[in-house]
């Protein structure tokens, strides 16, 4: 299999500025449990960061912890080369991180609009909310993402999972996002969804965006990803170019924790599970 | 992009009834009330849509109804509030207090004095406020259900009433604080076609701005004709509810006597009807304002978006603690404003003022369409809901059915009208 899709270019990245996002010694237990134990990634820009591991890696908390849903007991935050100060979700917005959940992220009883608003709606001059405006707005931006969507009125409990996750990215993009964190974005998608939100991802990739892509599929991030970090029992096992790593590689490292090469790594393991 | 998972609503040829896109579950309870209404009239032999009657059903309403508008935000917050009874005692006590004691004794202004009833009021809806945000605190930082806070609460604040008075009635109240009661405060025929006047007005304000709102943004309308004929039904109705309001007749004793007050001889054959009653103008300024802060604030959509999804709210960075501690507090206020109605329709304040009013609120909230998943409410439909449940209660007293089969069958309705509403929203694919 090809690591490279032949109908999306693909330039390298340069990793020679200052990272979007740089993660250092991120740490945060929950009782005796290491969720994060010192883990340290950064991100560049045009660049989408592949986070693996089982469940229960860590990778979720990893990532609220800079989205700022999750406080951290240690560790910092450097956007674009300086340390920022992120204690909670409104935080990690100004420095333009927005973050998507397979579940968590919208309020099904609203509608679209209200959703993709939500914090941060746009109020008339006398500080009602100004629900046409975000209408005509949510339209414009969703006839760019998702031209065949039209329940702009039904809450979006009546809505597809390609159609919420659209209005989450939506969400995301309409904020000028700089940095995006996708928790599993696909997880309850079909595979006809699915292809639409890769696409997206690919399109976001082009304007300069930088992501962080947690995802199980490990075919879709050799398709979608520059690098993977790989998280095992909290730790990082190691971060690689998807370019040069192969498949085995990648299960390796989720499955025994150790780096391609290393003793005890993918290819012993992978070897003995064979025979 | 495309989309495939996602079936279009095939474009079908619209109804005659759609045109006029209206709330179907508005409609339903419309309906369910106006049946009930006309059984009762034709069970009575005419007598329950009666001016008078109709004017005794709105006042007693009112202390209901104004609760159950906050404990639509209390459940769409996904919380209950079982003090509500209580705490309208307690504001209640402090008011009483307040213009028997505080002002005439303490301050020195007597009785009666034009500042008591605003004084008062004051120290009232400070208590329910003050009450209402500990409640709040103690569910939103604290993190104890409200189920129990609120428990506890019915206990307490019952009885803290009763130290404030030491279990005595205290009474008669301020005149002019009696004026919130009903029959002792109305507006009279001009003044009522006043506000009728000025309530179309703005309803047809409302109508034509959010039709213009939508032209603007280029937003589908309904054709012009089903918007005049909705404001033609919404006209005719206001206006209907002021004329049968005027033709209560004040008694020709009781106008004798209010001429006598102002030492004046009454004109032969003069006649006046009692018209709106200052406490349903009260309750229809507390709904609208409270309609506006559901649907057009900040506060009300992160109410509802909390009560939707908790976790999306919080990752959206709306702070649902401060939240609670809000909706709580209106909560409290809300029963403060109640409380003025209560006690001044008394005349007095009384020990058990409010008893069992938790179960009135909660009702009436439900069966207005309520959820008690959370999420979704809405403010006409609990006052519908309280009106729903007066209606069935007087109009039952008035056939004579006894009290214990009168408290049976509203028991029932209330879970029958909770049944018909988790159909209705399973039919329209809406969550329960
Ligand atoms: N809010 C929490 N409270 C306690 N433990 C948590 C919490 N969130 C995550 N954990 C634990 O932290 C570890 C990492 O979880 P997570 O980051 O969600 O894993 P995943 O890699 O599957 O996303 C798990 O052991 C999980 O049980
Ligand atoms: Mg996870």
């Amino acid at each position: 299999m090809s690591n490279d899709r032949p109908d999306i270019d693909r330039p390298d990245i340069d990793r020679t500025g200052t990272p979007l996002i740089e993660l250092r010694d991120m740490q945060k237990s929950f009782g005796g449990i290491h969720a994060v134990d010192h883990v340290s990634i950064d991100l560049y820009p045009g660049e989408v960061v592949g986070v693996l591991g089982h469940n229960g890696a860590g990778k979720s908390v990893l990532m609220k912890m800079l989205s700022g849903a999750l406080p951290r007991d240690g560790g910092e935050i450097y956007v674009k080369g300086e340390r920022a100060v992120i204690n909670n979700p409104r935080d990690a917005r100004r420095y333009r991180i927005e973050t998507i959940y397979q579940y968590l992220a919208l309020a099904d009883n609203l509608d679209a609009a209200a959703n993709l608003f939500l914090g941060r709606e746009l109020v008339t001059p006398t500080g009602l909310v100004d629900d046409a405006r975000m209408e005509a707005e949510t339209r414009k931006i969703m006839s760019r993402l998702n031209p065949n969507f039209r329940r702009y009125s039904a809450p979006v409990k009546a809505l597809s999972g390609g159609q919420r996750q659209s209005v989450a990215i939506a969400r995301a993009v309409y904020f000028n996002a700089e940095i995006l964190i996708m928790d599993e974005p696909t997880a309850a998608l079909g595979v006809e969804e699915t292809r639409m939100v890769a696409e997206l991802i690919d399109e976001l990739k082009r304007q300069g965006l930088g992501i962080f892509l947690i995802d199980h599929d490990i075919h879709q991030v050799k398709a979608l990803c520059d690098r993977a970090s790989v998280m095992k029992n909290g730790r990082l096992v190691g971060t690689v170019d998807v370019h040069e790593a192969s498949e085995d590689d990648l299960l390796g490292m989720i499955i025994a924790g150790k780096k391609p090469g290393e003793p005890g790594g993918a290819e012993e393991v992978l070897g003995a599970a064979v025979h | 992009m495309t989309d495939a998972a996602s079936p279009q609503a095939p474009t079908r040829q619209r109804s005659f009834f759609d045109q006029f896109e209206l709330d179907t579950r508005l409609l339903g309870m419309i309906g369910a009330f106006a049946i009930l209404a006309l059984t009762f009239h034709f069970v009575t032999e005419g007598r329950f849509l009666t001016p008078r009657n109709v004017f005794n059903l709105t006042i007693q309403t009112v202390s209901v109804a104004l609760m159950a508008t906050g404990m639509v935000f209390v459940i769409v917050l996904r919380h209950i509030d079982l003090s509500v009874g209580s705490l309208l005692a307690t504001c209640s006590a402090m008011m009483a207090m307040t213009q028997t004691v505080v002002t005439p004794e303490w301050l020195g202004l007597g009785l009666n004095h034009p500042a008591t009833a605003p004084i008062a009021i004051a120290v009232g809806i400070l208590t329910g406020a003050v009450i209402g945000a500990f409640h709040g605190w103690l569910v939103g930082y604290l993190g104890i259900p409200a189920f129990i806070v609120t428990l506890g609460g019915l206990l307490v604040w019952r009885n803290v009433a009763w130290y404030l008075t030491r279990g005595q009635t205290i009474g008669p109240l301020d005149e002019n604080f009696q004026l919130f009661g009903g029959i002792n405060g109305t507006l009279g025929e001009t003044w009522s076609w006043v506000v009728g006047g000025l309530a179309v007005a703005a309803a047809l304000w409302a109508l034509w701005n959010s039709r213009r709102n939508k032209v603007r943004h280029d937003f589908p309308v309904k054709p012009l004709w089903a918007e005049a004929v909705i404001a033609a039904v919404i006209a005719v109705a206001i206006l209907g509810f002021v004329w049968l309001l005027n033709s209560y007749e004040i008694p020709q004793a009781r106008l004798e006597r209010m001429f006598e007050d102002r030492g004046e001889a009454m004109p032969e054959g003069f006649t006046q009807g009692y018209g709106l009653p200052i406490s349903v103008v009260l309750l229809i300024l507390v709904a609208i304002v409270m309609t506006v802060v559901a649907q057009r604030t900040r506060l009300g959509r992160y109410i509802f978006a909390a009560g939707g999804n908790p976790e999306a709210a919080q990752l959206a960075g709306i702070d649902t603690r401060m939240l609670t501690v809000k909706v709580f507090a209106i909560m409290g206020v809300l029963c403060a404003i109640s409380a003025v109605v209560a006690s001044s329709r008394l005349t007095f304040h009384s020990n058990d003022i409010g008893t069992l009013d938790e179960l009135r609120v909660i009702a009436a909230a439900v069966i207005g369409g309520t959820a008690l998943s959370g999420g979704i409410g809405t403010i006409y439909g609990a006052i519908l809901g309280a009106l729903i449940m007066q209606s069935l209660q007087s109009g039952m007293a008035m056939v004579g059915v006894d009290a214990p089969l009168q408290n049976i069958v509203v028991g029932a309705v209330l879970v029958l009208a909770v049944l018909i509403d988790i159909i209705y929203r399973r039919r329209t694919g809406d969550r329960t």
